[in-house]
């Protein structure tokens, strides 16, 4: 049958769809333990593959140090020697098994995720414990981090991207708040053994857990994780957002920096700061940001690379914080190019403003993004990584379906209102570093 | 676990693979055509890359391929290596005749819109800047790939050896290029996910049953001739840190010694247990960082040892210390522990990597222009088949002193 519709089938048209609109999408639930020390496991058992992810996240980000640099320190170190065993012996272990184990500092969470497979789980969680119970920051170690970190720093520095991601952080929340600030050579020489074991005894060893674990879930996991941690003197993290440190924007908010008087691009960042996801406007800017640069098909996509060809890439976006958000431009642009780039962005801004956006322009972002969730939720380690946003920033389910309904239902005038409200251009830091 | 699939090839010549996953709701269009930055002409390089940025800017009945695909729920890329193109859709699966439809008009025809040509060009001058020119070392792959290969086209980078050259490109060579390269012949569909082989037999007569077969491109290559003596490179340039890099050709990509040289890769380089990581990072403390790779390309390809002196290291002590490593994994065979481990690390690696359905689908594509999509089921195999003597066999031959390229890069103050 399909054979004789070969000379007949017209290119021009677009086969049927099926609407976004009409895609149910359900967050698959995770199940909720608690250790007999408080600490919560949730477990999502989805996948047909025996591997598994779990992730240790603790209250131990750079929001509870009192000197910088403290904790991403002790959460790289966590591998770096416990009493009975040495760097080698621990990494050694882990990649025996073919497990990887990855740490990573935020602003208030630090974490420890182990990624393996299921048939090996019982050889490697044992040794997580002892990571967190007994890191030791073996002296020699620390020397080696902070040599080895300040000769990173060194090349970064000379990265135009780098040198803008941390000056733009500092505008809008402050050198000193957590989100603001950032580490210095002198940061690194001046990290001390005692303030490493200090921190990790007060928020690894004696810290705020919870743990997630995502994957073809094995049954005896849970029992494994109480053997090994419910015993632990860990707790679990008390309600609200941390620490909330004072936001102190800067009070400039033109900023034009030379990096490197030989370089060929500058890198371009825009940005205001904007509440945090408990705030009603935050999944609909969600939308409206789709629209100005969200994704490849966005405004600032099509204007700035599509037809002007000023960059390989241009960005908007939310940042992930819990206490305070921000909205980011972000781009790198030939130099010459920086200035037309900008005067484009803005241009964008104020259009956003004053038109409505059509509704086929509208029916694409709402598609898209729901396409995109469609896709986000194939498998446990995406489905994990959506309840992680979800439960670290102190939401729950309702925020994912709420999400949903509105971009289902946002409508041109709102998305205007939007606008009006959060893309004044006089509200946003402008930064070039070349 | 085993990947299954159907395979079937229409009248004009496109090989078409599906592989069936009903746990996803999406499903995945990925096209690869068999060119990439080998093909090119010396004095046109950074083409067949600018070529994949073109299949964006409209075919023959769309004038956009963007905005119907956003509409259908999916989302797309492509990359350029310098064996191949690849393309891949991901969309609902309720929709996959959107891809079809997309993928299959670009293949019919580009537009060839001047206008397309003017931006990408721009576009592409910014990725070479923002990659290989803003950024420290950001040249260093120009020079190893001259140095290593001195006839093979792997001496340029897939962005292209100039900038000059992505800036002359016309509209003419555009044409060619596509009408060359671009044909059912040349091509391999696989799609994959919730979809039926029925239903994608049906869709691919429907979409792509048409389009003319072109002729086959026959790949004629210059080889690259047998390396007789060591080579070396200095570099002065405005980086703040000296590195070393350490360049060695090993056999081609279906070779039975790859997956011995991944393994020895791995026992060198992978990770903070590694050879090169404990003595040359921890205990001797000469390098900030150090890595060892393979480049994992279809022809001949290289492993590398590269890494980031420690300030006050001189160049050749550092250098000296690597050669001792190599020189040791060559005279001692590796532990039976050493062994497993490596191993024991791919596994998990090739299972990871297949749980998404998108790798799934482009992996199935690439070992079927190698020759063969089910060699996706006997990789892991072939892994763990190698011996202890293998790997000192593949090491002596890949570590010899005289099949060295090595590039002292200093930082100029």
């Amino acid at each position: 049958m399909a054979v004789h519709q070969i000379s007949k089938l017209n290119r021009k048209v677009a086969p049927p769809i099926k609407d976004a609109k009409e895609f149910e999408l359900e967050l698959p639930p995770y199940t909720k333990y608690t250790l007999s020390n408080g600490v919560d496991v949730y477990a999502i058992d989805l996948g047909k593959v025996d591997a598994m992810m779990i992730s240790w996240i603790f209250e131990a980000g750079n929001s509870y140090e009192t000197k910088t640099g403290v904790a991403a320190a002790v959460n790289t170190l966590l591998k770096n020697g416990t009493s009975a065993r040495k760097a080698f012996d621990i990494s050694e272990h882990f990649d025996y098994y073919g497990a990887y184990l990855n740490r990573a500092c935020h602003h208030e969470t630090a974490e420890i995720t182990m990624h393996c497979l299921n048939q090996h789980f019982r050889e490697l969680i044992p040794v997580v414990a002892e990571l967190v119970t007994d890191s030791i920051y073996p002296a020699d170690e620390l020397a080696i981090y902070k040599k080895n970190m300040q000769q990173r720093l060194q090349v970064n520095l000379k990265k135009s991207d780098f040198v803008a991601a941390r000056l733009i952080d500092a505008y809008l929340y402050g050198a000193s708040h957590p989100y603001g600030k950032y580490s210095t050579a002198e940061d690194y020489q001046g990290l001390q053994q005692e303030d490493l074991v200090a921190f990790f005894g007060q928020n690894y060893r004696n810290g705020a857990c919870r743990i997630i674990a995502a994957g073809k879930l094995p049954p005896d996991l849970v029992p494994q994780l109480e053997a090994h941690f419910g015993g632990l003197s860990l707790h679990a993290p008390a309600p609200g957002p941390g620490p909330g440190w004072p936001i102190q924007p800067a009070a400039q908010k033109k900023y034009h920096v030379v990096n490197d008087p030989d370089g060929v691009q500058g890198s371009i960042r825009i940005a205001r700061n904007f509440p945090n996801r408990h705030h009603p406007d935050f999944q609909k800017v969600q939308v409206l940001n789709n629209v100005f640069g969200g994704f490849f098909g966005s405004r600032l996509m099509t204007n700035i690379r599509e037809d002007k060809g000023y960059t390989y890439g241009i960005y908007s976006y939310l940042v992930n914080n819990r206490q305070e958000s921000a909205l980011v431009i972000s781009t790198e642009a030939g130099k010459e190019v920086c200035a037309p780039a900008i005067e484009e962005v803005y241009k964008e801004m104020n259009l956003l403003r004053e038109e409505l956006v059509d509704e086929e322009e509208l029916e694409m972002v709402r598609n898209f993004a729901i396409g995109t969730v469609l896709g986000d939720l194939d498998g446990p380690f995406h489905v994990a990584s959506r309840w992680k946003s979800i439960l670290l920033n102190g939401l729950d389910e309702n925020y994912f379906r709420e999400g949903i309904r509105i971009v289902k239902t946002i409508t041109p005038e709102e998305l205007q209102q939007l606008a009006i409200k959060y893309l004044d251009p006089a509200a946003f830091f402008e930064l070039v570093v070349v | 676990m085993m990947i299954k699939f159907e395979r079937f090839q229409l009248d004009n010549g496109l090989r078409v693979i599906v592989h069936e996953d009903a746990s996803t709701p999406m499903a995945i269009v990925n096209v690869l055509y068999d060119v990439g930055a080998r093909d090119e002409d010396p004095k046109k390089t950074g083409f067949a890359h600018l070529f994949e940025h073109l299949m964006f800017g409209g075919s023959v009945n769309i004038d956009d391929f963007e905005t119907p695909l956003q509409l259908a729920g999916g989302e797309n890329n492509a990359f350029t290596t310098n064996d191949f193109t690849n393309y891949y859709i991901q969309l609902p699966a309720e929709n996959i005749e959107t891809a079809f439809w997309l993928e299959s008009d670009r293949m019919l025809s580009l537009a060839f819109s001047e206008k397309s040509l003017e931006v990408q060009r721009k576009v592409v001058m910014e990725e070479f800047k923002e990659h290989y020119i803003n950024k420290p070392y950001g040249d260093v792959w120009f020079r190893l790939r001259e140095m290593v290969y001195t006839r093979h086209p792997y001496r340029w980078m897939t962005i292209g050896s100039e900038l000059s050259h992505i800036e002359q490109a016309k509209l003419e060579d555009v044409r060619n290029f596509f009408f060359k390269y671009y044909r059912p012949v040349n091509a391999i569909l696989v799609v994959a996910g919730k979809v039926t082989t029925q239903q994608v037999r049906e869709l691919a007569e429907k979409w792509f049953g048409d389009i003319p077969p072109g002729e086959k491109y026959v790949r004629d290559l210059p080889v690259e001739p047998r390396q007789h003596e060591a080579r070396r490179m200095e570099i002065k340039a405005a980086v703040p840190i000296d590195a070393l890099y350490k360049c060695y050709p090993m056999g081609a990509r279906t070779e039975q010694g790859y997956y011995v040289a991944e393994l020895i890769t791995e026992v060198l380089g992978g990770g903070t247990s590694s050879r090169l990581h404990e003595k040359l990072v921890k205990e001797k403390k000469l390098f900030s960082q150090i890595e060892c790779y393979q480049t994992g390309s279809v022809d001949p390809g290289l492993v590398i040892v590269e890494g980031k002196l420690i300030k006050g290291v001189r160049m050749e002590e550092a250098d000296k210390a690597i050669e001792e490593e190599l020189e040791k994994i060559r005279s001692t065979p590796v532990t039976e522990k050493e062994l497993t481990k490596v191993k024991n690390k791919t596994e998990s690696a090739i299972v990871f990597e297949d749980m998404s359905v998108m790798n799934r689908a482009s992996s199935l594509a690439i070992y079927e222009l190698l020759g063969d999509a089910n060699m996706m089921n006997t990789e892991l195999g072939k892994y763990q088949a190698v011996s202890i003597n293998e790997i000192l066999d593949t090491s002596r031959q890949i570590f010899d002193p005289r099949n060295s390229n090595t590039l002292y890069y200093y930082s100029e103050k």
